[in-house]
């Protein structure tokens, strides 16, 4: 892009996060050989296949999918859209195609926030871009997986994301890797621009394995009645990840809401927040996260900050620890400036009441049972403003994953 | 048939009931009065397995069986049921869930429905359990959940207090179906144990016993209108010195 970004990132590529540990880059390799593009993704391979419909991300049922992103190690193996008004490529092409997709970059996240930041503007290995068009409401959801498939390739991917006025964009997301136990390392920027009475919802979903770094960098820009709805789910392992995306409510009655559910195993770092700027008169959030562990560490932040009239913002922070090891700290934090403003928060951690597991023992459920209907319950997600079908799917997911659980 | 000898029982290091001595036998229903504090939720939960009631000396047996040292669940499954004064709210745990986890028979999952219509709970079933019920549904959700478990000992901790008026005849009519679905005629003996303030029950209810609770130990035992219409006279104290004075509690 511009010299400018470029020199920016260039004077941020030691400036360590101000969140987390510290990841050494220089342990992973940028260079990894191109792979063939797939104008049929169901012919990727079954085991493929497999990883990425865990992530959500299915290849065989095409009808449920409104349009397609895949890109495994640094190459888009594959994108198509069937709908009008949508558009789905790599971002190397759509930068070729439009001239004013300079506008969007770096312009939510700021290039030389950190290292890892600077590291995908320095060498960016493609990502997808995403886009509908004033008015235009996707039929079904688009979904965009991002694979790794190469051991100790850090993949750099910066995605945009754009929903026109008045349009309406679902987006499922997987990231995930076919890589058993080596490392690897996931460095994600993304973009999302809500413009004037647009909605996006954006559900992610995380499967890496115990010797993966993962950094993603995201930020969304909400205009007037619009809508950012983002969910988050981590429930496999991982080495470590810290990521803490943005939302900045610009808009008047802009509105963005953040749901995660997070589980960490032994070995597992995770320090994952949400902030949310309430820039608009009548801005509203809602950040809502559930973290459970069986051994790891997890940092549960939010952030609500209100500098206009009649916003309103919510903060719920839960944590169950289910073993006598592991910990979760959770950091809720709000910040208001000016009278008016109606911010507040919840967070509690701990294990499962004993008496919560004695009253359903008491129907007859074993402690086992007990505490396995209290976990799937603590985790249970019913996302309001989610088109039931990636409702359900996100369920599905919580469900697979909740059987290494117990 | 269930028999309660001797039985000591201690919270926290504390004795609360010093030697009770009850039994009640297969398709009877006794009820239980005293004033706060005397220990009648105690022995509820007690007889339950809960385990933060500790038996520190004699025995309960249910059906011929020991079970002083049995755990919740196992009572549960013997066919031993509560319903509780204040149960806990479980977030994210439904009330259609735990309608389901109680049922007797887990492949009749469309009794949900047809429970939840008896106890006017139908809009209930998709909330988060007790989570911001009233007094009277929380009694009513109770109730469901022991309709789905169709438990042949039915513990219940005043089923009564709190409801208003107009609810009462429904608690009344769903105790009674509760006690009558494991009656001999449906080829089960049903047994109830009720603790009741204010007697109101007993106009639903066919008990056949009375007791009071006094102090920890069981003062009185007789026709259960008879002793009510005696507290109502004369007071608890009294009748701790009444004619009804069990044979094994000598004041
Ligand atoms: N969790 C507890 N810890 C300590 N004392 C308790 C606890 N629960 C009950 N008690 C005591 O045990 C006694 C009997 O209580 P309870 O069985 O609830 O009486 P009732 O149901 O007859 O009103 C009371 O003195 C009460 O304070
Ligand atoms: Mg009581």
């Amino acid at each position: 892009m511009s010299v400018n970004n470029k020199e920016k990132a260039k004077s941020a590529a030691n400036k360590p996060a101000i969140m987390g540990e510290d990841v050494d880059l220089t342990k992973f390799t940028r260079e990894a050989a191109p792979l063939k593009y797939q104008t049929d993704p169901s012919k990727l391979s079954v085991a493929t296949k497999k990883k990425m419909l865990e992530a959500g991300v299915m290849l065989d049922n095409p009808d449920q999918r409104t349009g397609t992103f895949i890109q495994i190690d640094n190459t888009p193996v594959h994108s198509s859209v069937k709908q009008e008004g949508v558009e789905v490529m790599p971002v190397s092409q759509a930068i070729q195609k439009y001239d004013w997709l300079g506008d969007y970059y770096w312009k939510a996240v700021n290039v030389d926030t950190d290292k890892y930041t600077a590291s995908v503007e320095l060498g960016q290995n493609d990502g997808y871009f995403i886009r509908t068009t004033p008015g235009t409401k996707t039929d079904f959801p688009v979904q965009a997986c991002l694979y790794l498939s190469k051991a100790k390739l850090a993949q750099n991917v910066h995605n945009i994301i754009i929903a026109e006025e008045n349009s309406e964009l679902h987006i499922i997301t997987g990231c995930t890797t076919a890589l058993g136990n080596e490392p690897g390392m996931h460095l994600g920027v993304s973009e999302f621009y809500i413009k004037k009475g647009a909605k996006i919802t954006f559900t992610m979903i995380h499967g890496w394995n115990p010797e993966f770094a993962v950094r993603p960098r995201t930020a969304a820009i909400i205009e007037d009645n619009g809508l950012f709805l983002s969910n988050y789910v981590l429930m496999k392992p991982v080495k470590t990840i810290q990521m803490n995306p943005i939302a900045r409510c610009n808009g008047e009655n802009a509105t963005a809401r953040f749901n995660s559910v997070l589980v960490s195993t032994p070995g597992s770092n995770m320090d994952v927040g949400s902030r949310v700027y309430l820039n608009g008169k009548g801005s509203r959030t809602e950040i809502i996260s559930r973290a459970i562990t069986t051994g790891g560490y997890i940092t549960a932040r939010g952030y609500i900050e209100g500098n206009a009239p009649e916003v309103k913002g919510h903060l719920e922070c839960r944590g169950l620890l289910l073993e006598n090891k592991g910990a979760i700290h959770a950091i809720p934090e709000l910040k208001g400036t000016l009278p008016g403003i109606d911010l507040y928060h919840e967070a509690a951690v701990g294990k499962i009441a004993e008496e919560e597991v004695e009253y359903l023992m008491a129907r007859g459920l074993t402690r086992e049972e007990a505490t396995a209907t209290i976990v799937r319950g603590f985790l249970r997600v019913d996302i309001e403003g989610l088109p039931q079908m990636l409702n359900e799917e996100l369920k599905r997911a919580i469900k697979d994953s909740e059987k290494d659980l117990m | 048939m269930l028999e309660i000898t001797d039985l000591k029982v201690a919270i926290e290091g504390k004795e609360i009931l010093h030697g009770v001595n009850l039994s009640i036998k297969s398709g009877e229903t006794s009820v239980l009065f005293g004033p706060n504090g005397s220990g009648k939720t105690t022995l509820l939960m007690t007889i339950m397995g809960f385990p933060r009631y500790r038996v520190t000396g004699g025995s309960i047996s249910y059906q011929g069986k020991d079970v002083t040292h049995a755990t919740l669940d196992e009572r549960a499954r013997l066919g031993i049921g509560i319903s509780f004064q204040r149960p806990p709210v479980v977030r994210g745990v439904k009330t259609r869930d735990m309608v389901l986890a109680s049922l007797k028979d887990k492949n009749q999952t469309e009794m949900v429905n047809s429970l939840a219509g008896k106890t006017d709970l139908l809009d209930f079933l998709d909330r988060d359990i007790n989570h911001g019920f009233s007094g009277g549904e929380i009694k009513r959700s109770e109730l469901m959940q022991l309709l789905a478990q169709q438990p042949e000992m039915v513990l219940l901790d005043e089923p009564e207090s709190g409801v208003d008026l107009e609810n009462i005849s429904l608690i009344g009519r769903l105790i009674n179906e509760l006690l009558q679905k494991s009656s001999p005629m449906h080829g089960r003996n049903s047994m109830g144990l009720i603790i009741t303030h204010t007697g109101h029950i007993l106009e639903y209810v066919n008990a056949r016993n009375g007791y009071i609770m006094l102090d920890g130990i069981i003062s009185c035992q007789g026709d259960p209108r008879e002793i009510l219409n005696e507290i109502k006279a004369r007071g608890y104290e009294q009748c701790a010195k009444c004619t009804f004075r069990s044979a094994q509690n000598v004041c």
